[in-house]
């Protein structure tokens, strides 16, 4: 009888336990995301976040280690393999908007123990982790195909309405 | 024979029996060039041939409109050079290697000893301590002696007037962005981040250090980091450089300890180069017509000159 009722309080508790976190991150993770660092020449992208969590189900592919999921990344493991989930996640916490800016130039020469020397900025972030997969597993790749164009983005790419109109123009593929 | 040897011989035999200078009178000096300068990692492994830093050059630097939009991949059926209506293009190289095509982009290296620079006869170019190597047009007689000292190919000619041709070429974006501390156009718009902006020494460590880190993905080589005396545009492929455009025959030698010992037949020079370089230009066009070669006009050239 004893042993049955162990059992069960410790069933209860590595459930509560198994729940609990799960239930608080659920709690701040969005189901969708808007990405709206392109607007100057894109429509925003409203990034189905639920929708590829249930593709990926390994938060690590997009997160890293800072969900605290384990990381298969060789590289990364060097240092994180058992590192505790971070504070914030969101990609915009770590990659900057502004990657080449003088200040963050500065910022990141000051910082003499920051190892993370070469990461990625916001928009280079995106493309690379989002593309590598697109390409990958058959996701969308063409550059509308995420984010349509704007009018001022075509005036940008000389494309659609402000296409050159020689009769040599090649037939534009609106990627 | 490719055009910059057959330059070199002429000069260094020029030189030799006009003055008797030997090839190595003047090459003793090197420059380690300035701490700070400015240059750009470029990781082909990265891009995705979307051409938007094409679109971001010819808007930045107030280009003539294209004659194709800059969507339109069709333009990568052919090898194209930068010329003087583009001073960035982006080729695509099919590769044997998996993940499909390389491609890879196009414009002046800003070498940290520029041949465009020692070879001008009149002093129009200029290394900034940013690192961009500028042109002052006003200067420029259109001798076109730069475009043959360049070991990349680079300058371009605007001949749209035939009294005053003028050389053309990236400036690194200096005027407008670079001299106030901001990136070139093109580093800004890459979405896969193809491009690093950063201190040139810094941007160095970190091509190593992707190498390192990822072994199975890189060459182990960055291309511009020693050759012709280093550059300020340096690059990192997945695929050998020779089978994506690069001319892996140019040497660590700055092309300045070639070009110096020409330095001294400036004289006999001025009376002839126009005239040789017209001849140039003539040969070149009617090569031209040759539908195996058809390129951009006047201005297509391989980085391995014929
Ligand atoms: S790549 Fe050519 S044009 Fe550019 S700095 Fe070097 S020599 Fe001059
Ligand atoms: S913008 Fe970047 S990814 Fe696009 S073609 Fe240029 S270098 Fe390649």
């Amino acid at each position: 009888m004893h042993v049955v009722r162990n059992w069960l309080i410790r069933g209860v508790l590595v459930i509560a336990l198994t729940i609990a976190p799960a239930d608080s991150r659920a709690q701040n993770m969005p189901d969708s995301i808007d990405l709206d660092s392109l607007v100057q020449f894109y429509e925003k992208v409203s990034f189905d976040h639920a929708k590829h969590i249930g593709l990926s189900k390994d938060c690590s592919v997009c997160h890293h280690h800072t969900t605290g999921t384990p990381t298969e990344d060789a590289n990364c493991i060097r240092c994180h393999k058992n590192s505790a989930a971070t504070a914030v996640v969101a990609c915009t916490a770590c990659h900057s908007a502004q990657p080449f800016s003088a200040e963050t130039i500065k910022k990141n020469k000051s910082n003499v123990k920051s190892y993370h020397k070469d990461m990625p900025g916001l928009k280079g972030a995106y493309h690379q982790s989002c593309g590598g997969c697109h390409a990958r597993d058959g996701g969308p790749t063409g550059c509308q195909d995420c984010h349509p164009r704007k009018k001022s983005g075509d005036a940008f790419y000389h494309a659609g309405e402000y296409a050159p109109k020689t009769p040599k123009n090649g037939k534009s593929r609106g990627r | 024979m490719k055009r910059r040897d057959f330059l070199k011989a002429w000069m260094i035999c020029g030189a030799s029996t006009t003055f008797g200078i030997t090839r190595n009178a003047w090459g003793g000096a090197s420059f380690e060039g300035y701490p700070e300068r400015m240059g750009v990692l470029v990781d082909l492994t990265r891009c995705v041939g979307c051409r938007s830093c094409e679109a971001a050059c010819n808007k930045e630097q107030q280009l003539p409109a294209p004659s194709a939009p800059f969507d339109d991949l069709s333009v990568f059926d052919r090898k194209r050079r930068p010329t003087e209506k583009a001073y960035t293009v982006i080729n695509r190289y099919e590769t044997t290697k998996a993940g499909g095509p390389v491609y890879r982009k196009i414009q002046c290296n800003h070498c940290n000893e520029p041949g465009c620079l020692s070879s001008c006869l009149v002093n129009a170019y200029t290394k900034t301590q940013e690192g961009a190597v500028i042109y002052n047009p006003k200067v420029c007689i259109g001798c076109r002696a730069c475009m043959v000292a360049c070991p990349f190919n680079i300058p371009g000619y605007s001949y749209s007037s035939a009294f005053n041709p003028l050389v053309k070429k990236c400036v690194f974006c200096y005027d407008t962005r670079l001299k106030n501390g901001k990136s070139p156009a093109c580093v800004e718009i890459c979405p896969q981040e193809t491009l690093t902006f950063g201190h040139l020494n810094d941007l160095i460590k970190i091509g190593h250090e992707r190498i390192r880190e990822m072994p199975d993905k890189y060459i182990d080589h960055i291309y511009g980091e020693k050759e012709v005396g280093g550059t300020g545009w340096i690059y990192l492929s997945g695929v050998p450089f020779d089978k994506v455009g690069f001319d892996t025959t140019l040497g660590n030698e700055p092309i300045i300890s070639n070009v110096k010992e020409f330095l001294g037949l400036i004289p006999m020079v001025l009376a002839i180069w126009p005239a040789l370089f017209t001849g140039f230009h003539l040969l070149s066009t009617r090569n031209n017509n040759d539908p195996s070669k058809q390129g951009d006009s006047h201005s297509y050239r391989e980085d391995a000159k014929p």
